[in-house]
C-alpha cells in the first residue's frame, strides 16, 4: 500500500464571508485543526495558499467556493483524523457555516506516493464522482476502492 | 444462532464479558484468572467463543520479544469485529436506519435529530436505576474509568456511525447529554472526544473540565 497514497478533496460554500461574525467559529478552528492534521499519523501533505497557513484564500472556481485538498498514507489515517479526532466536533457544526450541497462535496482517489495533486486534478475527480458515481478513479468513504492494480 | 447459543454457558459468558471489557487483547492465562477457572478450561471455552464468531483470535509475541529465540507467539483473543443480530421473527431495522440516516443527512436535519435524541435520552435517564456507569453498561457502551473521565469502548451505533460519522456521533452525544440530564447528574458533562476504536463521547465532571 505504501506506493499509493490517498488524496482527498472537499469543497464548501460559506454562508457568510470568512471575516463575518457568523464564520468566526470556523475560522477559530482552522489553526488548531490544521495543526492537528499536520501532526496526525499518516498525514502526507495539504494544500496551502501564499500565507502557508491554510487554503482559505484560494477560490479555484472564481467564486465563493473554498477547497480543502490533502494527501494521506492510507484511508484509515484520513478516517481517524477526520472522524476520530477533535476534527469531528468541527464537522458537527458544518451546517452553521456552510451551505448545504445536494451534490457530493468530497472525493477520494489514489495517487502514486510522492505525487502532489493539483487543484485542477482534484476538481476533475470531484466532477467525475458527481457525473458517474463512485469508481476506482473517484470514490467516497462509504464506497471505497483499492488502488488500481493492487490486490485487496 | 450459534453465537447466541455459545453464550448460554455461564462460564463462557463470564470469559466473553471479561475479554470484551478490556482495552487489550487477552491471553488464556489472564482470562482464566479473571474467570476463576483453570487455563485449559479457559482455552477450551475461548476457542468455542472464537469458533462461534464472538471473539477474534490473533497470534502475537509480547512486546519486546522478537526475532529468533523469542518463542512461539501467544494466542490472544479480542471482541469480534463481526456483528451478530438475532431477530425472531425476522426484522430488519438496520436497513431502515440507513435509509433514515441518509434522509436526515440529505436534509441537513442534524439539529432535529439531536433534539429528539436528547429528549429520548432524558426520558431513559429519568427511569434509569443505578449510577451512570451501570446505566451506560446496560445500554451496551462498555464504559470504563480513565482518571476523572468515563469513556466507552463500544459504540452501540457502530455500523451507522461508520457511514454517517458527524450525524451519528452528534446524535449519540445528544442522547448521552439527555441521559445525564434525566438522571439528575447535573455535575457531569458529555463531550465529543473521539478516539480510534472507541465511542466518540467522554463524560467528565463539570468542575474538572479542562
Amino acid at each position: 500500500m505504501t506506493d499509493h497514497h490517498l488524496a482527498q478533496l472537499n469543497v464548501g460554500r460559506l454562508r457568510q464571508p470568512l471575516d463575518a461574525p457568523e464564520s468566526a467559529g470556523f475560522v477559530a478552528g482552522l489553526k488548531p485543526i490544521n495543526a492537528l492534521a499536520d501532526a496526525s499519523p499518516g498525514f502526507v501533505w495539504r494544500l496551502t495558499d501564499e500565507d502557508g497557513e491554510d487554503a482559505t484564500s484560494l477560490h479555484p472556481n472564481g467564486d465563493d467556493m473554498i477547497v480543502n485538498l490533502s494527501v494521506w498514507e492510507s484511508r484509515e489515517a484520513l478516517w481517524d483524523f477526520a472522524y476520530r479526532s477533535d476534527h469531528l466536533e468541527l464537522l458537527r457544526h458544518r451546517r452553521e457555516w456552510f451551505v448545504r450541497m445536494t451534490e457530493p462535496f468530497m472525493v477520494l482517489w489514489w495517487v502514486p506516493a510522492g505525487h502532489v495533486p493539483s487543484v485542477e486534478e482534484a476538481l476533475g475527480r470531484l466532477a467525475r464522482l458527481r457525473e458517474k458515481g463512485p469508481g476506482a478513479e473517484a470514490f467516497t468513504f462509504r464506497e471505497p476502492y483499492h488502488p488500481v492494480g493492487l490486490a485487496t | 444462532m450459534e453465537a447466541i447459543t455459545a453464550l448460554g454457558d455461564p462460564v463462557r459468558r463470564r470469559l466473553y464479558d471479561y475479554v470484551v471489557a478490556q482495552d487489550h487483547e487477552v491471553g488464556r492465562a489472564e482470562a482464566a484468572d479473571a474467570a476463576g477457572i483453570q487455563r485449559t478450561l479457559a482455552a477450551f471455552h475461548l476457542d468455542r467463543l472464537a469458533g462461534a464468531g464472538l471473539l477474534d483470535v490473533v497470534f502475537r509475541r509480547p512486546p519486546g520479544k522478537a526475532g529468533p529465540g523469542a518463542g512461539r507467539p501467544a494466542k490472544l483473543y479480542r471482541r469480534s469485529a463481526t456483528e451478530h443480530v438475532v431477530s425472531l421473527p425476522p426484522r430488519d431495522y438496520g436497513t431502515a436506519a440507513v435509509l433514515l440516516a441518509e434522509v436526515v443527512d440529505a436534509l441537513g436535519a442534524e439539529a432535529n435529530l439531536e433534539e429528539v435524541a436528547r429528549r429520548h435520552g432524558r426520558s431513559a435517564g429519568a427511569s434509569a436505576k443505578g449510577d451512570v456507569e451501570e446505566v451506560l453498561a446496560r445500554q451496551g457502551y462498555a464504559p470504563y474509568r480513565e482518571g476523572d473521565a468515563v469513556r466507552m469502548r463500544n459504540c452501540p451505533f457502530h455500523t451507522l456511525a461508520r457511514d454517517f460519522p458527524p450525524l451519528m456521533c452528534g446524535m449519540n452525544l445528544a442522547l448521552i447529554e439527555g441521559l445525564l440530564d434525566g438522571m439528575g447528574e447535573t455535575g457531569l458533562s458529555a463531550y465529543l472526544r473521539p478516539r480510534p476504536g472507541e465511542c466518540c463521547v467522554e463524560i467528565i465532571s463539570k468542575n474538572n473540565d479542562d
